[in-house]
């Protein structure tokens, strides 16, 4: 009787139990975990193939907001995903990987155990952030949620770029952070212009891993190692 | 929302940027590049001048009110006479094989997509277009940046595209965040996402969720503004692209962000729930007033010390603007105006002087006034006006700035003052080294300028003259009521 009363408070369509609600929680946590992973992973190859993974699960997000909110223009946004973040980026990627020859490298980075309290940290800021700033609100429940899941994987890619050393891996956390910005954009119901500012968005992934390429690192500082940038700025400030 | 807007006289204006860019990208020679360059960007002012009597115009794409007109005239006005300059420093980099054919052709067609990107931004009723916008603006920016091809040009390009990257990023979360806030209001749909419907729906917005958005856009569009803790990564694309673009780059991107944020201000004081926007505005304002002041000292690279210039009087003006109240937004967007004028004839100024010299670095440029008078002269008015002395206009921003926080939040008038004074110092210590003494020698190539190249820059620092010694009536009156709808 509580509990079916409980229920009654939330709008029906969001409430657990309900399959849109579950499925756009499934497919939101999958993509925080996978931000974890990407933290944590000090493999280059592997990073690679986590953020393929995180974009096809964008994509699986995007088509399912489609279906659910009945917007078709979403599908537009989950093929783009697929198609270019889930396949294309990363063979790029991996491209330039094996051409750099750096296809075995071990990143060293900062311990696991700190990394992993600082991303739980942020997970927890993006919660006592966005819930009670919605809490009054008409706004959906499902929208509120969704906004936490995808702020804590903008963050978390944020702290990627911050705590690795390797220009490419830093490249991954930027693009892994776009797509925490394309969740958000996916799982607001009525949110216009959604396809359009996915593929403005995918101009500026697209850019980021040309720009691996036209930047030309390696040539000009004999390795990716992005804090040797600096260290030829300071000799010219 | 209909396309054919786009080509309304307002409409036109980033859209002639736009044609010009496609057609720069087709055209091999770079003599010939040069100059369409020039005719575009003339032709592209010459639109924005009818501006300000198209006031009202408000269509699902395009807005044209007092401070966007205001800020879109100034910004196709440099991006014109920039053009003239990069005509001379154009050939002087080919002269010296800097810069070779076909960079040249990437370089003038990113010239126009730049600049039609900020008249876009600017000239966007839509916030989604209107980052889309920003974000071509970057990319445009960061490639020219990146044309020299030395390491530190990389390396600057590569920087200001990571930590703007980031910026837009965050402005692009705040956008959606603000969606969510809005469309209660304004209904779903486009409607949640057109400045003019929802700045008069401010009071009917949800309060926290735009608290929320306002810290994202605030940060996301502060990089942009080059407001300190993101302010990095404009010292080093000043320094290392290609001097026009600085010019350009100096005045013009942060008025795009500054005034984005001044309409945010605009939306959270219309609303009772949300927190007071003049806070953290002023504050970020402030640290950068203060963080720029005190790096002015150590530099000593030219370029780079103009660019942290540009950095403390960004952060004036967003000062002024979380202040608020009538006097101090006029102030802030005059300030804006007239900073931007100076700050591009400096770097059009400093751009002769580097390839003259064949270096920018104050120990290769110095005693100006004595080996090219007028181009020392022209750089002296300029370094004189940009530290805010009289007669110049910017005193007169700077005055009324001032004396608004001495009445209304007197504490705060000491770090301003100090941040002022210490920067204005600085400058003025340069402006002996630079133009004053015995003159280094002439190392580059390159023109010292005829009277007839310098007269752009004459011409933007007699507005600012006329700013600040006797400003026309229709001027202030202009000035004033947009100060009262931003409100």
């Amino acid at each position: 009787m509580f509990g079916a009363q409980s229920i009654g408070v939330l709008a029906p369509s969001a409430a657990f139990g309900v399959l849109s609600y579950d499925m756009a929680h499934l497919l939101g946590g999958a993509a925080l975990i996978l931000s974890f992973a990407l933290l944590y992973q000090r493999r280059v190859v592997s990073v690679i193939n986590i953020y393929a993974m995180q974009a096809i699960v964008l994509a699986a997000t995007a088509a399912w907001q489609g279906w659910s909110q009945g917007e078709p223009a979403l599908y537009v946004t989950a093929l783009i995903a697929l198609v270019a973040k889930g396949v294309a980026i990363p063979v790029a990627l991996y491209r330039i990987v094996v051409r750099l020859q750096i296809t075995r490298t071990i990143e060293t980075t900062f311990g696991i155990f700190p990394l992993m309290i600082v991303g739980v940290a942020l997970v927890v800021l993006s919660i006592a952030v966005v819930l009670p700033s919605t809490s009054a609100a008409q706004a959906h429940t499902l929208t509120r949620e969704d906004l936490t899941l995808a702020l804590s994987v903008v963050l978390l890619g944020m702290l990627m770029m911050i705590t690795r050393r390797n220009a490419l891996t830093q490249v991954v956390g930027f693009l892994s952070m776009e797509n925490g910005l394309v969740l958000a954009a996916v799982g607001i119901e009525g949110m216009p212009l959604v396809v359009e500012l996915s593929t403005a968005i995918l101009v500026l992934v697209a850019f980021v891993v040309f720009g691996v390429f036209f930047f030309r690192i390696r040539e000009r500082f004999d390795t990716l190692d992005a804090s040797r940038l600096d260290e030829i700025a300071s000799s010219h400030r | 929302m209909n396309p054919l807007e786009l080509f309304t006289p307002a409409g036109l204006v980033p859209m002639s940027a736009f044609a010009a860019a496609i057609v720069l990208g087709c055209v091999p020679s770079w003599r010939a590049g040069a100059w369409i360059n020039v005719a575009g960007s003339t032709i592209c002012f010459l639109l924005a001048v009818r501006l300000p009597w198209q006031v009202g115009t408000a269509g699902p794409l395009v807005l044209v009110d007092r401070l966007s007109a205001h800020v879109a005239l100034l910004t196709a006005f440099i991006g014109m006479t920039t053009s003239w300059f990069s005509l001379t420093y154009v050939r002087a980099e080919i002269a010296a094989r800097r810069l070779d054919r076909r960079r040249l052709r990437l370089y003038h067609a990113m010239y126009q997509v730049f600049v039609g990107g900020m008249l876009m931004a600017l000239l966007s009723n839509n916030l989604g277009i209107a980052w889309v916008s920003v974000e071509a603006a970057t990319i445009a920016a960061v490639l020219v940046v990146g044309l020299p091809r030395t390491a530190e040009a990389v390396e600057a390009s590569w920087k200001f595209f990571i930590i703007c990257g980031v910026g837009i990023a965050l402005a692009l979360f705040g956008t959606i965040v603000l969606y969510v806030a809005v469309s209660p209001a304004t209904g779903p749909g486009l409607p949640a996402m057109t400045w003019s419907t929802i700045l008069p729906a401010a009071a009917r917005c949800n309060g926290p969720v735009l608290n929320l958005a306002f810290v994202f856009l605030l940060l996301g569009y502060g990089t942009k503004a080059g407001l300190a803790p993101l302010h990095t990564w404009m010292p080093d694309a000043h320094a290392e692209g290609p001097t026009p673009v600085s010019a350009v780059l100096a005045g013009s991107i942060l008025n795009v962000a500054l005034v984005v944020i001044l309409r945010l201000r605009q939306l959270m004081a219309g609303n009772a729930e949300a927190i007071d926007p003049g806070v953290p505005i002023m504050a970020l304002g402030l640290l950068s007033l203060l963080v720029a002041a005190f790096s002015l000292w150590p530099r000593r690279d030219a370029k780079r010390f103009f660019a942290f210039s540009t950095i403390e009087q960004s952060g004036v003006a967003a000062f002024a603007f979380g202040l608020g109240g009538n006097a101090a937004i006029f102030a802030g967007v005059l300030h804006l105006t007239l900073h931007t004028l100076i700050k591009a004839s400096i770097f059009q100024c400093i751009g002769r002087a580097t390839q003259l010299k064949g270096g920018q670095k104050f120990t290769d440029i110095g005693g100006l006034i004595t080996s090219h008078r007028l181009l020392g002269l022209t750089l002296a008015a300029g370094i004189l006006a940009v530290a805010a002395l009289p007669p110049f206009g910017l005193f007169t921003s700077e005055f009324l700035i001032a004396t608004e926080t001495f009445r209304r939040l007197p504490l705060l008038s000491l770090p301003l003052g100090i941040g002022l004074v210490v920067g204005a110092w600085a400058l003025m210590m340069r402006l002996q080294s630079l133009c004053l003494g015995v003159p280094t020698p002439d190392n580059g190539q390159g023109s010292s300028g005829s009277a007839l190249a310098l007269a752009p820059i004459w011409a933007q620092l007699a507005i600012v003259l006329v700013l600040g010694l006797a400003m026309p009536a229709p001027v202030v009156e202009w000035l004033h009521l947009m100060a009262e709808t931003v409100q």
